[in-house]
């Protein structure tokens, strides 16, 4: 096993640095089913590619706890730890 | 995990362990030539994996093969059938997909060759390094005795979207008022869990302000479905008159059905109808037969990580066709998968470890205009499976009050433009 993680190693460090930032998170790719990459202003389901990530996690924390009132979002706001959320949220920030 | 490569280089690359070998040492084959991927099945999941890819990254060489010009969406397609929708709003064709780098070829495969890894297709012959397919649904036609195809032309499925759900649509229009319609809903696994429940509150609502002395009957060969309490809590309320739910334990599994005489038959009697929609059996799509992915079920296992078939390495699937272990077959689910299919088959390409997903749900169903229910659930790898991360998920509240059912509805209707412009827009 050593020797494989040590393989392992090797190809992350072989591979570019940018497709490596660039992996989405574990779940952030669902997001955009409802939450449109390109959707307008004024969309009852707002945007998230390139929103502020603390916006984002705030609003997920919210959810979980109930503080923030929901229809869907607390289902699944609570499939998520505060780090996976926060992963997340980075890598929406980022997107355009 | 099944890991696999070309043919020439599969012996060698057996193991995790020499995938990440791989890694570190590129294979002069695949650093030379841009990789081929196939795809099969232009649907949410299809559509989805081939535009992924190509944004994933441009160098691969992807096609995209669907036997229909026109894409038909299943979801909202009750609408059409309750009379609240075109059957224009569920079309979409391949243009933007194609615009998108993506070789969109309208033909049918015929064979799949996993030695080969080539695809038959017509007259040619196609190679692959993955192939993904995203083959939907076909229909047992006979497994429900006298549901053959040709009785699909006499009592509708209306489970693909398209000709069925006009046809299904003119029925009811055509039925005077005091018709008796029926519904045959199948043991699971099918497609779109809560479609029927879905479809019959749509058409009970059509024959509630159109035809108000008619009814329908749901045959069910279940006791539980999906948003149980939700639909029945709604459907006490709105069609009290419109829309009788028969259960298994009740009698409601349909046995047997007469398209010359439009009869259904249970265990304890038959029912003649004016409009009978049979919702079938189902198993995934035929190519998934053809290429050996589809195990004795006749749905697909899948590996809950890459969606590499558990019985055919190279080869993917996606969406209704998969044992997805939690994950419904739903829409949602498929575009989710597929974007994890891609992410994984761009990384297998580079000899690259796939990460572990995690994956989301939400469906939509309308009860009625301006009210809206869900389901949505976070999903994990677990053995060999997909399972809900523990806490997460459920449905709608069952007292949530008529503003909150209104925002469903309305969240519904946005989530189809997404969703639908994500993949073919």
């Amino acid at each position: 096993m050593k020797a494989m993680s040590a393989i392992a190693l090797g190809a992350l460090v072989l591979s570019p640095v940018a497709a490596i930032a660039a992996d989405p998170p574990p779940g952030a790719t669902s997001c955009s089913g409802c939450h449109g990459s390109n959707a307008a202003a004024d969309s009852p389901i707002p945007k998230l590619h390139g929103r502020d990530a603390g916006e984002t996690l705030a609003a997920m924390v919210a959810f979980r706890s109930g503080e923030r009132p929901a229809t869907v979002m607390d289902r699944i706001a609570k499939g998520f730890s505060d780090d996976e959320t926060r992963l997340i949220a980075d890598w929406l920030a980022a997107q355009k | 995990m099944p890991v696999t490569t070309p043919h020439s280089r599969r012996r060698f690359l057996r193991s995790s362990a020499a995938l990440a070998a791989a890694a570190a040492f590129p294979l002069p084959a695949l650093a030379q030539k841009a990789p081929r991927v196939l795809v099969i099945g232009g649907g949410f999941g299809g559509a989805s994996v081939a535009r992924e890819l190509r944004n994933l990254d441009p160098k691969i060489h992807v096609t995209l093969i669907e036997s229909n010009a026109t894409f038909t969406a299943c979801p909202f397609s009750n609408a059409v059938i309750g009379g609240l929708r075109d059957l224009k709003a569920q079309q979409f064709g391949y243009d933007k997909i194609r615009a998108g780098g993506v070789n969109v070829v309208n033909d049918t495969a015929t064979a799949v060759n996993p030695a080969s890894r080539t695809v038959r297709l017509g007259g040619i012959t196609l190679p692959y390094d993955r192939l993904v397919l995203s083959p939907g649904i076909d229909i047992r036609w006979g497994a429900l005795p006298g549901y053959e195809q040709a009785a699909a032309a006499k009592m509708p499925h209306a489970w693909r979207a398209g000709d069925q759900t006009t046809l299904l649509r003119n029925q009811l229009v055509a039925m005077e008022d005091g018709g008796v319609v029926v519904m045959s809903v199948p043991a699971n696994p099918f497609r779109c869990p809560p479609g029927p429940y879905e479809r019959a509150s749509l058409i009970a609502h059509y024959l509630k302000t159109s035809k108000p002395k008619s009814k329908l009957i749901v045959l069910d060969a279940k006791d539980q479905f999906s948003k149980q309490r939700l639909f029945q809590s709604a459907w006490k309320e709105l069609y009290p008159d419109h829309l009788e739910w028969v259960s298994l334990s009740a009698g409601g599994k349909v046995t047997s059905v007469d398209p010359a005489t439009n009869t259904l038959s249970t265990d304890f009697g038959k029912h003649a109808a004016q409009v009978a929609n049979v919702i079938p059996p189902q198993k995934a799509g035929r190519i998934a037969e053809l290429a050996g992915v589809a195990n004795q079920t006749g749905w697909c296992p899948i590996d809950p990580v890459t969606f590499e078939s558990a019985l055919v390495p190279g080869i993917h699937v996606v969406g209704d066709a998969t044992i997805a272990g939690a994950m419904p077959k739903s829409a949602f689910s498929a575009n989710a998968q597929a974007k994890v299919c891609a992410a994984a088959v761009a990384k297998l390409l580079t000899g690259a470890k796939p990460q572990e997903p995690r994956l989301i749900n939400t469906c939509y169903s309308l009860v009625a205009p301006g009210y809206g229910i869900s389901v949505a659930g976070v999903y994990a790898p677990a053995k060999d499976m997909l399972a809900e991360v523990k806490g997460s998920g459920g449905v709608s509240r069952l007292d949530a009050p008529a503003d909150v059912r209104a925002a469903e509805a309305v969240y519904a209707e946005a989530w189809y433009r997404t969703i639908t412009t994500e993949v073919f827009g």
